[in-house]
């Protein structure tokens, strides 16, 4: 009679519907869609950002290069050495392959972005400022100007 | 005989199938959160142009070196990093007009009116051997003083701090407090 049902109720308790839960997996499938991208290059470098206060945030990903300064990782460090090296897209470069890759990342723009195009210096905290000297001497013969320097934000 | 019913298509495995796709996102992305400090190199000066086209007035301008040591100068005397922000605001708003900090020249900005904008300039300067680490800390330092100056005019001119007002009066604020950063063409400090 009551819903608490006596002991003669043989009623059976319906299994959870499963079918939503493709549903659920895919919202969050689209929610990691948009808020993340593509990681468009194997770091083969070490990079710990420094600490900055004042950080702003990269306003436009896809008008900006990437210039990664540290030490070489682990499996590339036999053949390189353990020294401060630069890597631009997916190969250890020198300095007078900048050119070269600022001309390259220009020529991938549309006429109209170009000026805008942000050069990202992302250096790990422990490299010495010459290196990163010879780069912006370099990136200044470029005409390559809008630059930013990489770092994580402080926690307060 | 046509009355046969095709059997539904089981669906639970779409769900498995959405999981691996999940992960293969999850694997392959970034989050998206890339933060720094914006800067604005010179351009290469051109080589026919003089030097003393460039020089400016002594007093406008405060040279920060940092050594190979992490060591800092700041207008000729050894400072600690703490006491930069405040000797940066000092040198920006210079309030008694003392004649060695920088002049100040009343500018007419669009949309404001008569102000008299700092003439002072950065000169930041570093060694081949300064850590990248130290680097950034100084220029963290500069750009909060001229972020606490800019939030100072901003309060006393609109009653919100920097971040909240308008595009307009961001750009009026920026020509107000600029940021005049220059980053020194490198110098060989180390030779012997």
């Amino acid at each position: 009679m009551s819903k608490f049902g006596g002991s003669n109720s043989k009623k059976e308790v319906p299994g959870v519907s499963s079918g939503s839960l493709s549903d659920i997996v895919f919202m969050l499938l689209f929610f990691f869609m948009v808020t993340t991208q593509m990681r468009e290059t194997e770091n083969k470098v070490i990079v710990k950002m420094p600490e900055a206060s004042e950080v702003t945030k990269l306003e436009r990903k896809d008008l900006s290069s990437y210039v990664n300064i540290g030490t070489p990782t682990r499996q590339y460090q036999a053949q390189y050495g353990t020294d401060a090296r630069i890597q631009l897209n997916d190969s250890f470069k020198t300095t007078e392959d900048i050119r070269d890759f600022i001309a390259a990342e220009r020529e991938s723009l549309s006429e109209a972005d170009r000026q805008f195009m942000t050069t990202v210096i992302r250096a790990d905290e422990d490299v010495r400022m010459g290196i990163i000297t010879d780069v912006k001497q370099e990136l200044r013969r470029c005409s390559a100007l809008k630059i930013m320097y990489m770092a994580r934000k402080a926690e307060q | 005989m046509g009355k046969k019913k095709t059997p539904a298509i089981n669906s639970s495995s779409t769900a498995d199938i959405a999981f691996l796709l999940l992960c293969y996102f999850l694997m392959t992305t970034t989050m998206g959160s890339q933060t720094g400090l914006s800067r604005r190199l010179p351009p290469m000066p051109d080589p026919n142009q003089k030097a003393e086209d460039q020089k400016v007035n002594r007093r406008n301008i405060i040279i920060v070196k940092i050594n190979s040591a992490d060591r800092l100068l700041a207008g000729n005397e050894p400072m600690d990093i703490s006491l930069l922000k405040d000797k940066v605001k000092e040198f920006f708003t210079n309030p008694l007009d003392d004649p060695n900090l920088p002049e100040k020249k009343m500018t007419d900005i669009e949309g404001f009116g008569q102000y008299p904008v700092s003439q002072g300039v950065i000169s930041l300067q570093n060694d081949r051997g300064t850590s990248y680490h130290a680097y950034i800390a100084v220029q963290n330092e500069l750009v909060k003083a001229v972020n606490e100056l800019r939030d100072d005019f901003s309060y006393k001119n609109y009653g919100k701090p920097f971040a909240r007002l308008t595009e307009e009066q961001q750009e009026i604020v920026k020509k107000a407090i600029p940021q005049n950063i220059s980053e020194a063409e490198p110098k060989d400090v180390s030779k012997r």
